[in-house]
């Protein structure tokens, strides 16, 4: 199965109560899928027909409160239009599970995958990882409902998977029993805020300045929190299900004089690069990271700290900043290392655009350069895949 | 001939916009091709009123003059056949098309 089809598989595993989605390219099977396993009676949930991203995510909250596992996906302009209710879900500090497949952002118009919408997120305090293939989407989605819900973290999180690269690309899925994911996931049990017309609260009231600042340093202390329970999960889902997942995963990073750091679908052309580099005699490895929030500073810097020099490969521009937004936190979660890796950005794969193996190589290649002292490592990310007429794509004659 | 014809000025627009509408010419997205049996039809003019791309040319009543399609348009949906009362509108496979 795909990765759409994978996220709506986890999704029935998790036995969300009620639906509310609202179709958009790539995302769009995710949201048809559930209405089938609605139908067919497979899954008991009630789908609600939203008319915007933005009730998508409104109905969400709203349904969790209740004390239901809430459901739904986007991406692109559709999680830009959740932005808003994207803040009022994780203040709320309600765990709703999102699959969002990543799309570039409007305009110029496309449907393609980049991670400028996510990205876009990334301090909207929701939880954030990052799936490589169809079998990730699949489990990184239980991890997330469990860490979610752990009383000591109450985040929402986002399941990124890259569009078509992930969410259209069939691959073999092993699908647990229902029997061992719901010893895994026990039924939601609202920990924290809940609307019972019994015992009422008023959600989401005013907040004079005399609070606020606490109630956000109760949300920083949950992605702290959420270091530990992530660990704790991810043992828990290995001794279950049989695979183990980290903070980051390293790929032949030990003796590596050069590793490229990765997100999402390419990180999988990467490996394989780095294989036919090594073939040849480079030292290359890949760092993939998996958690992007809780931003695993610690866990990079250790596997990074004998690493002379390192690239970071951002499928988002980072307009107006000095690069893209991994390169920038990666090279502070390295900074103060004694001596001191040069980190390289890279931007590229932008608007659908493929990172393929000669990409990712010339990526490779420009680090070794770099390591071997041929070339000055340039200040900020570096547009690995643009062409060279740029500035000069759209040539109109003018009369003067 | 003026000299900025003959040497004309030449810049470059940003960001997403087309100067050349190579995608207009709604006829390459065809999968069907609607044949009209020529002799069957009474003009009666149902399937230019439906045509959503209005590329459909009757002379109502005049059997003399043959119903027009302008193919460099029509998208091939098949409301014409649709609607046809005399159901004397085929869509044909474009690949089938001579």
């Amino acid at each position: 199965m795909d990765g759409n089809a994978a996220a709506a598989e986890a999704m029935r595993l998790a036995r969300v109560q009620v639906i509310s989605a609202y179709p958009i390219t790539p995302q769009s099977p995710i949201a048809e899928k559930l209405a089938d396993f609605v139908a067919e009676g497979s899954l008991k949930a009630k789908y609600v027909r939203v008319e915007s991203e933005h009730t998508a995510m409104s109905v969400a909250i709203g349904a969790q409160l209740t004390g239901v596992r809430a459901c739904t996906a986007t991406s692109s302009v559709g999680l830009a239009l959740m932005h808003e209710v994207l803040g009022v879900a994780s203040g709320c500090r309600l765990p709703i599970v999102m699959a969002v497949v990543n799309r570039s952002l409007a305009s110029p118009w496309s449907l393609w995958c980049d991670h400028q919408d996510s990205m876009a997120e990334r301090d909207s305090g929701w939880l954030q990882f990052y799936a490589e293939d169809p079998q990730e989407v699949l489990d990184y989605l239980l991890i997330a409902y469990r860490v979610a819900e752990d009383p000591r973290v109450l985040l929402p999180a986002m399941v990124c998977m890259d569009g078509f690269f992930v969410s259209h690309t069939p691959a073999v899925v092993l699908v647990p029993e229902q029997e061992t994911v719901d010893s895994f996931l026990p039924p939601y049990n609202p920990a924290n805020l809940y609307l019972d017309p019994d015992d009422p609260m008023f959600v989401n009231d005013l907040t004079p300045p005399s609070d606020y600042t606490e109630m956000r340093y109760q949300h920083k202390v949950a992605f702290e929190e959420a270091f530990k329970v992530i660990t704790e999960v991810q043992e828990e889902f290995f001794r279950l299900f049989r695979r183990r997942y980290s903070f980051i995963e390293t790929y032949k990073c030990d003796d590596a004089d050069v590793v490229l750091v990765t997100l999402g679908s390419m990180s999988g052309t990467a490996k394989y690069v780095v294989n036919e580099l090594r073939a040849k005699g480079y030292k290359v490895g890949v760092l993939k990271i998996v958690v992007f929030r809780p931003f695993p500073a610690d866990q990079i810097r250790n596997a990074l700290k004998h690493v002379p020099v390192i690239g970071v490969m951002d499928r988002s521009a980072g307009l107006g900043a000095e690069g893209g937004p991994v390169w920038i936190e990666v090279s502070r979660a390295l900074s103060g290392l004694e001596p001191m890796p040069k980190v390289a950005g890279f931007v590229g794969g932008l608007g659908g655009r493929d990172l393929a193996p000669h990409v990712i190589e010339k990526a490779f290649r420009n680090l070794i350069d770099i390591k071997e002292g041929k070339i000055e490592m340039r200040q900020g990310s570096k547009w690995i895949d643009v062409r060279e007429d740029a500035m000069k794509i759209r040539e109109v004659k003018v009369n003067v | 001939m003026r000299p900025s014809e003959s040497f004309p000025k030449v810049k470059y627009l940003y960001g997403p916009v087309a100067t050349i509408f190579a995608s207009t010419k709604t006829g390459s997205w065809r999968i069907l091709r609607p044949v009209i049996q020529q002799e069957k039809c009474t003009r009666c003019g149902t399937c230019a009123k439906h045509c959503p791309l209005d590329v459909i040319e009757v002379d109502r009543g005049n059997k003399e003059k043959e119903v027009v399609i302008d193919f460099e348009y029509c998208k091939g949906c098949g409301i014409c056949a649709n609607v046809c009362p005399r159901k004397c509108i085929e869509m044909v496979p474009e690949r089938g098309v001579k």
